[in-house]
């Protein structure tokens, strides 16, 4: 199978929508002619052509309004909103006009468009470049919001976002642009699924995007700690798969939902939320692992120290379950 | 009818007798409609909140004519006017008013959130300024197939991010989207003079789209502007601006008495009444008097009397499990 890169796989996906259907428009800033800041859009401009893939000002009110705009009156847009802290700008459109479209036009409609954004902190870019919005829309009946974690899952699922006929916000992680995966190429994904990414039996990890990753890090030093870990990637914050996660507590017990952005009001507590409300008999232990509530820092060591990475992944399962990490040998079984 | 840019011949404006009778009668079902969500609001058959078009009707109802099938139009929540000037069902717009099943929205939009797609209305925006995102978004898919996007908007918009942002990305991407600024004089309660910075038009101008400022009352000035900027915009040469004076003669929403109106401003308007000024056109450039007009009036009274009948028989929706995602 072919490696593929992550933002290949972003570049990859447009491509083949661009290709596929004449209604696919991509816009936003730099994304034409210089190919995107995150260098996930080079060499469509150069195919598709300037009344398809175009640059825009710097105007994320008007580019997220034509974006809705163009897809009620027939095209299927793709915007990019270069860092997911610029959605601030954009929410009206998405959530007082996109959102909304399908319900209260009485279903005459929807709106098939995606904004694409680039999200997530360990780039030293500060407080204001590297926020998780996810959870600010994630209340928002009518919204899709996917959030991939490998290569493979950015490519279909982007497609899947495409190709679904509601108003989708993708996120992309900043941190998962180089990561690279052998991949088949021709896979396919459906919103609004998870995915168990690692079968285990002592614990279950919640996460997304980059979390994945670092969970399934962390969940190799656990086996050697002789913690067997299960690895739930949630692909979508909305919809929220409920029953994969409560198939996975059922067998695990325990469920840490490790989340990169804030305790209060995160994705975290809705994993939580559902745990608890669906699976109350089910539970031995579950937590969640966050970054404290306070702006995201820029100096290194503070923004490391902020994100939980696989580390603390590891630190806080250990503890939970009662493990030392000098105990190579103490493993634990849930029920 | 897009090319009505003659004022001064008669038999005028590019129409006929009944063609110009018909956009009367519009004007005239648009006036009766809203004294009627106004009289219904006021015996609490019309919930929450309302904002009507009284004393506008000619801004909508002058521009809408000039369009074709193929063009969209984008309202303000003050848009029951704009609906009913692309023909959306004033039968189905007055049952949304009264939140009932058989509403243009089946009663979830309400009376500032109107949608139709089947009648080119692509939306009523209950933020202000969304129309004019909307609209500059219709007009890059309107562009493939020969269309204009039309956006409705308050002057008040135009102290939104919304109206400097959508308008310069239509002119550098050379949209074609004719921008219609309702300027009423008052920000909900607020003189415009007091909270807007320079003359409005010019900034259009300052973005170098064609701007021109029009008398709103009139509603063949409306439409001889209206269809110029329209047609200039199907042409390919972008977007268009036109600044309609205009006034509401009621309160900005149901809770208003306009107590902020400057003293004998509203008589001053009220002799401009856009009906009287329709209704005097028609008898100077048509074989038409006063009886002709008056039928017409009759007509619309008629079917405002049915349509009220109507709308309190209609039944409300049904609470249930609802479909978040389109599948």
């Amino acid at each position: 199978m072919p490696t593929l890169e992550f933002r290949d796989a972003i570049r990859q996906a447009l491509d083949e929508a661009l290709r596929d259907d004449e209604r696919v428009i991509v816009f936003g800033e730099d994304i034409a002619v210089a190919g995107g800041v995150f260098v996930t859009t080079p060499g469509l401009y150069e195919t598709y052509g300037e009344q398809r893939v175009f640059d825009t000002p710097i105007s994320e009110l008007a580019i997220t309004g034509a974006a809705y705009g163009s897809a009620v009156c027939g095209l299927r847009p793709v915007i990019e909103i270069m860092f997911g802290d610029f959605l601030t700008l954009a929410m009206d459109s998405l959530v007082n006009q996109a959102a909304k479209f399908f319900y209260i036009s009485g279903e005459q409609g929807s709106v098939p468009l995606v904004v694409r954004s680039a999200v997530g902190g360990g780039g030293r870019f500060g407080s204001i470049h590297s926020q998780q919005p996810g959870t600010w829309f994630q209340n928002v009946p009518g919204l899709k919001i996917v959030a991939p974690s490998s290569p493979a899952d950015a490519k279909a699922l982007l497609k899947a976002s495409i190709e679904d006929d509601n108003p989708v916000l993708f996120l992309e992680h900043k941190r998962l642009y180089t990561v690279k995966q052998e991949v088949d190429t021709e896979e396919t994904a459906v919103l609004g699924k998870a995915k168990v990414v690692r079968e285990g039996h002592d614990v279950t990890l919640v996460s997304i995007m980059k979390g994945v990753q670092d969970c399934l890090a962390a969940a190799t030093t656990l086996s050697e700690l002789g913690i067997d870990a299960e690895v739930v990637d949630l692909r979508t914050l909305r919809p929220f798969d409920r029953e994969t996660i409560l198939e996975s507590l059922a067998k695990t017990n325990r469920l840490v939902a490790v989340e990169e952005g804030p305790l209060t009001g995160g994705w975290a507590g809705e994993v939580l939320a559902s745990a608890v409300e669906g699976g109350l008999h089910e539970i031995d232990d579950i937590w969640r692992l966050t970054t404290p509530d306070h702006p995201i820092p820029f100096s290194p060591p503070l923004e490391d120290a902020f994100l939980p990475g696989a580390d603390a992944i590891v630190a806080s399962v250990s503890e939970r379950l009662g493990v030392g990490s000098q105990q190579q040998n103490a493993r634990t079984r849930g029920g | 009818m897009s090319s009505a840019t003659d004022t001064t011949a008669a038999p005028a404006f590019g129409l006929d007798r009944d063609e110009a009778l018909t956009l009367y009668r519009r004007m005239r079902l648009i006036r009766r409609f809203e004294e009627t969500v106004q009289l219904l609001f006021q015996r609490g058959e019309v919930p929450g909140t309302t904002h009507l078009y009284t004393g506008e009707e000619a801004v909508a109802t002058g521009v809408s004519s000039t369009l074709g099938p193929q063009d969209r139009i984008a309202g303000t929540y003050r848009g029951h006017g704009h609906a009913l000037s692309v023909g959306v069902d004033p039968q189905a717009l007055l049952d949304e008013m009264l939140g009932r099943e058989t509403g243009v929205c089946k009663g979830r939009a309400g009376s500032m959130n109107v949608i139709d797609l089947s009648h080119r209305l692509i939306g009523c925006f209950g933020i202000v300024g969304g129309s004019i995102a909307a609209a500059t978004g219709a007009a890059i898919a309107l562009k493939r197939s020969g269309g204009v996007a039309v956006a409705f908007f308050g002057e008040g918009a135009t102290n939104q991010g919304y109206f400097h942002e959508c308008l310069n990305f239509a002119k550098v991407l050379n949209l074609p989207v004719v921008y219609i600024c309702e300027n009423n004089l008052y920000g909900e309660f607020t003189p415009m003079e007091l909270v807007t910075a320079g003359e409005i038009r010019k900034r259009a101008e300052t973005l170098q789209l064609g701007a021109v400022t029009i008398d709103g009352n009139d509603i063949w000035t409306v439409r001889a502007a209206a269809g110029a900027a329209v047609e200039r915009a199907r042409a390919g040469e972008g977007p268009q601006f036109i600044e309609a004076l205009t006034y509401r003669h009621v309160g900005h929403s149901r809770s208003d008495p306009g107590a902020y109106r400057k003293p004998g401003e509203l008589d001053e308007w009220l002799k401009r009444d856009p009906l009287k000024l329709a209704r005097a056109g028609i008898i100077e450039r048509y074989d038409a008097d006063d009886a002709t007009v008056d039928e017409v009036d009759e007509s619309v009274e008629q079917q405002i009397q049915e349509m009220i009948a109507a709308a309190l028989a209609a039944p409300f929706p049904t609470p249930g499990p609802v479909a978040e995602f389109k599948s």
